[in-house]
């Protein structure tokens, strides 16, 4: 039994819209595995909520017209790991939300909320940072689309009006971005399963034609700092090397330049940082890899 | 025996697969009331002051109790047979809710509220005013002097300490050349993570209580009830239904005496009192941690020439089982390795911690991590192999204990050694290991185990049962013991099939449910006890029921005594092997004998004055990978002689079951405290890392059958044997693998990582 006021049922994008602007005192729930848990723990109690469960426009993956991924709000991470787009063109989405609690949150949950939660230990949000996705909103106003970095605003805050009544409505990943790219993500647990990432490292690169050279490398991180970030200086440093374990070893130690992880009971600030740079030289490895470079 | 020593299904299979299986909550009454429990926000202090006046104008809030309504009977709470002797009884240092509290998430109120929202919102909404104390978590730091008292009868918070001493220590370390080994080793506080979360409903019937519980010992609760509320035990009626588990957190009269108190002040309507799981962490029994402190004197031939061992235990808050686990270890340090000259002592101390309790193996997953962890030590310091270390001073065949009586009459731990070495294929990969360089290694450890069955002599042990012949030739039988999920139902059936001559264990149907009402006493499931002292009981009652039968058969077939017996349900001429008249003839004539009817019934008590060993060893196989501090455990076997199987299918299953237990004590389970607050800090599912199938491999269990001599059916115990020598073999498994020593569980990556910098296996 839970401890909730009153529940709206959104029908379809406007009418969510229109129940936020009614009620910006609810809180959106979708799949419902981070809100209900919230509720009874009592953080969220007595609250109204705004179920966008139905709005089922906002569900499915398609390449759009600009030959973006659009990835909609209320895709479960089920969905997504055995969607054929993401497994063509950007499979370290798909795996990396395959780590995502256990099969039956993997069901129910969706990347919407997994996002806009805006917690740093997301699995799907390191490899959105790195793959540089855009956030698409959708508001009183109409629709705005702003990439990833900026919807983070810090620690459990995402740029989302309530006053425009916004919700998130889709995840964009543009051509340019997946590209002939290769990516690999590393979900740090503590357990195989049914864990939350003590630190995710998903890395992507493209080659030279002759596989030779860092085109572009790009690296981010969950549970490195408040919100998912870059390691700019890593990626500046590698960019334009030559593929050879020596460099990706200095990538890998690069990364401590960029990221700010603290100490908490959960891990420590030095271990942290010691699984970072070997999660980033291993992540590059097997984006190499992937990308037909040799080693 | 037609039955025994069979792989025969559960007698509950069909049932629990299929959901049908009714649990304490599926037979809750609808109006139940919901009690929910104001929880201390303090580890240590006293309440000056409960504001329940913004709980009592919720809509729904029925009543609210607080530590200042209770009555003042302190009162014990484990499930140990009750001692005519006061010296032996529990200590009874429990309130029903606490003004002084002891450790953050003490009792202090109870809301009862038409539903669990208003019950919830109430306790939200109670305003208690503390008077803070310093507070200790530390074991060591608690027997220091003008460390903060926790209880006052007991100075320096020493709940117990007691000694041994065989030979002479001092003497014997004399001895010149000898090799010291010293280690200190640490272990965690744990959870028993039962599937089913304790809970209860209670309601008054005629002027008594009745309380339905989850609980592995509803005879020791009725008896708890009524002291806590002061009412004779008789008042008390305890049902026992199916229940998801225990793992020794539900032998411990945990909320049932609350929950009664509670429907007593509510004009006896049914209350629920059900723990979420974050409750269970904090406010149920957890494991004892416990630090030890071994030194072992060594001839250079790898034999022991004197020991000393000192163990500090973690009671937590409040007594429970209290002693009794810190000193099981103690009492089994000893007997495992053979040394003529060892000292001990053991401590209990209360702590602002949680409170401790019982926990499948009772102290010996604690013991066996320390000393199987330094016998690794011992043999890398004579420069042995572990293994041959061990064969060479494990307990000998022949050995009797003077206290316990038991002896050890089988070569079992050789044999499980054997057993194990072989299954994991032991020294060609202890070679090809050894040869192995870079940042991925691989290593194989091992551990044995010390385990004895039931508590004789320490304390009672008795088993009753009660069978009925019924009309259509099948019997129907009670036991005190409790199934709790472990498959004691289908054993009883399977031992009373055989002593009766019926065709299939499927004849005997066991009440599983207990009722202290109309149930024969027993004492619940504990000690790895069930099937042991169920065994006799079964035995004797089983004779008895036959006797009857074949007392009556003899009179309807005229037939000698001796010429008959009950052979697949049927009254047998032994002689010619004619079948005379079934089991269901003999008790229709026998109930509507219109001049001497007899229903057919037996009940018996049989009281267990003997103790049994329960050896056995674990032997794992790791992965470990340096830079990323991990550990996977790739092989794991443990092997067992507990006598005769009763079922191979559910022995294993219960293997399987405590060597999940132990991976997760060796590799992630840790309940955490705040240092500054005492606050428990992962007391739920996420965060307190119990082990996944995902981190399991392949879990072999394998056994050595040795017939108990002293057992009714060649059994002993296997409930908590498996859990107790997973953890060190996987410890040494790192040991062998990577060179580094960890003396302290769960070895997590963190743990690692401290490690293997201060080793400089991998750069800072």
């Amino acid at each position: 039994m839970y401890d909730m006021s009153a529940l709206y049922e959104a029908k379809s994008v406007q009418d969510a819209v229109r129940l936020r602007l009614e009620h910006p005192e609810a809180q959106i729930i979708a799949g419902g595995t981070d809100v209900l848990v919230q509720m009874r723990e009592g953080k969220r109690a007595g609250k109204s909520l705004i179920s966008i469960q139905k709005v089922n426009e906002m569900r499915g993956i398609s390449i759009d017209e600009e030959e973006n991924i659009r990835i909609g709000s209320l895709t479960t991470f089920t969905h997504i790991t055995n969607d054929p787009i993401i497994q063509q063109y950007i499979n370290v989405l798909g795996e990396a939300v395959d780590m995502v609690g256990g099969p039956q949150i993997r069901n129910a949950g969706t990347i919407g909320g997994n996002t806009c939660n805006g917690v740093t230990s997301a699995d799907s949000a390191s490899t959105l940072h790195a793959w540089e996705a855009i956030v698409e909103i959708t508001g009183k106003n109409g629709v705005r689309r702003i990439p990833i970095k900026e919807f983070y605003i810090k620690a459990g805050t995402v740029d989302l009006r309530v006053e425009d009544g916004e919700i998130q409505t889709a995840i964009l990943i543009p051509k340019a971005s997946y590209e002939n790219t290769w990516g690999h993500y590393i979900k740090y647990a503590m357990r195989n399963a049914m864990d939350i990432a003590t630190l995710g490292t998903s890395v992507n690169a493209r080659l030279s034609a002759d596989k030779k050279t860092f085109e572009r490398v790009r690296i981010a991180f969950g549970v490195a700092g408040p919100v998912p970030m870059r390691a700019l200086n890593a990626e500046a440093f590698i960019n334009g090397k030559d593929v050879t374990l020596e460099n990706i070893e200095a990538f890998g130690r690069a990364v401590l330049q960029d990221i700010n992880p603290r100490d908490s009971w959960r891990a420590s600030k030095a271990f942290r940082q010691h699984i970072a740079a070997e999660s980033a030289k291993r992540c590059l490895i097997e984006s190499v890899k992937l990308a037909g470079g040799e080693l | 025996m037609a039955e025994v020593g069979k792989r025969k299904p559960r007698v509950d299979a069909y049932d629990k697969a299929t959901g049908r299986t009714k649990y304490y909550e599926d037979l809750m009454p609808r109006e139940a009331l919901f009690a929910r429990i104001k929880h201390s926000e303090i580890a240590h202090g006293m309440v000056k002051s409960i504001d329940t006046s913004a709980a009592e104008a919720i809509e729904g809030v029925v009543k609210v109790l607080t530590c200042f309504d209770v009555p003042n009977i302190p009162f014990p709470t484990a499930g140990h047979p009750w001692s005519m002797e006061q010296s032996h009884q529990d200590v009874a240092d429990r309130l029903l809710l606490n003004r002084h509290v002891r450790y953050y998430g003490d009792d202090v109120a109870v809301v009862i509220a038409e539903n669990e929202v208003a019950a919830v919102q109430g306790v939200r909404a109670l305003k208690v005013e503390y008077e803070e104390f310093p507070f200790v978590l530390d074991v060591q730091k608690a027997m220091e002097d003008g460390a903060p008292q926790i209880h006052n009868a007991y100075p320096n918070n020493i709940l117990k300490h007691t000694s041994l001493s065989r030979g002479n220590y001092e003497e014997a370390i004399k001895e010149p050349g000898l090799i010291r080994v010293e280690g200190w080793y640490e272990t965690p506080s744990v959870q028993h993570c039962h599937i089913e979360n304790h809970g209860c409903y209670a309601y008054e019937e005629n002027g008594r209580i009745v309380v339905v519980a989850s609980t592995q010992i509803p005879h020791i609760v009725r008896r708890v009830v009524g002291q806590a509320l002061g009412r004779p035990w008789g008042e008390i009626r305890i049902v026992k239904p199916y229940i998801g588990g225990g793992f020794g957190n539900k032998q411990d009269a945990l909320y049932e005496p609350l929950c009664a108190y509670c429907s007593t002040q509510v004009g006896g309507r049914c209350v629920r009192l059900d723990c979420s799981r974050e409750e269970t962490f904090v406010s149920n029994r957890l494991r004892h941690a416990i630090r030890y402190h071994i030194i072992s004197w060594l001839r250079p031939d790898g034999t022991f020439a004197a020991r000393k061992l000192e163990c500090f235990s973690n009671q937590g808050a409040y007594s429970s089982h209290g002693h009794s686990i810190v000193a099981k270890g103690l009492g089994a340090f000893p007997q495992q390795y053979q040394c003529a000259n060892v000292v001990g002592d053991a401590y209990t101390v209360f702590t602002n911690r949680p409170v401790a309790g019982a926990m499948r193996g009772y102290g010996i997953p604690q013991a066996m991590f320390a000393n199987e962890s330094h016998i690794d030590d011992c043999a890398k310091a004579v420069g042995m192999d572990p293994l041959a270390f061990r064969h060479k001073n494990l307990m000998e065949v022949g050995y009797e204990d003077p206290f316990s009586k038991n002896v050890n009459y089988f070569d079992s731990y050789n044999q499980c050694l054997a057993k194990g070495k072989e299954y994991i294929d032991y020294d060609r990969k202890i070679a090809e290991y050894a040869k192995e360089t870079g940042p991925i290694r691989h290593g194989i450890g091992v551990a044995a185990f010390w385990y004895n069955t039931a508590v004789y002599p320490i304390a009672l042990e008795t088993s009753s049962n009660r069978m009925q012949l019924n009309l259509d030739g099948t019997v129907t039988m009670q036991c005190g013991e409790t199934e709790i999920g472990q498959g004691a139902d289908t054993v009883f059936a399977q031992m009373a099939a055989d002593v009766l001559g019926l065709a299939s264990y499927r004849d005997v149907n066991v009440v599983s449910c207990q009722d202290t009402d109309i149930t024969p006493t027993g004492l619940g499931a504990y000690a790895s006890r069930q099937t042991y002292v169920a065994g006799f009981s079964i035995r004797q009652t089983g004779l008895l029921l036959k006797e009857k039968i074949l007392k009556r058969a003899c009179d309807l077939t005229r037939q000698a005594p001796y010429n008959i017996d009950i052979v697949d349900g049927n009254i047998v001429r032994i002689t010619d092997g004619k079948k005379l008249m079934t089991l269901s003839e003999l008790a229709m004539t026998a109930q509507y004998d219109p001049v001497n009817s007899e229903h057919i019934t037996a009940e018996e008590t049989y009281t267990i004055r003997n103790n049994a060993y329960s050896f056995g060893c674990t032997f794992a196989e790791v992965e470990v990978d340096i830079p990323m501090c991990k550990v996977t455990l790739t092989n794991i076997v443990n092997v067992h002689d507990c006598g005769t199987l009763i079922n191979p299918a559910l022995a294993e299953a219960q293997v399987h079951g405590g060597m999940s237990m132990a991976i997760g004590y060796g590799l992630s389970e840790q309940l955490l405290f705040d240092e500054k607050t005492g606050k428990p800090l992962n007391n739920n599912l996420l965060d307190y890392k119990l082990s996944t199938f995902m981190d399991h491999p392949h879990l072999e269990a394998q056994f050595v059958e040795n017939p108990e001599p002293t057992s009714a059916f060649g059994t002993k115990s296997l409930g908590e044997p498996p859990a107790c020598s997973g953890a060190p073999a996987i410890r040494n498994a790192i040991y062998n693998a990577t060179g580094v020593a960890i003396n302290e569980n769960p070895i997590t990556p963190h743990v690692l990582f401290k490690y293997f910098t201060q080793e400089g296996l991998i750069e800072e």
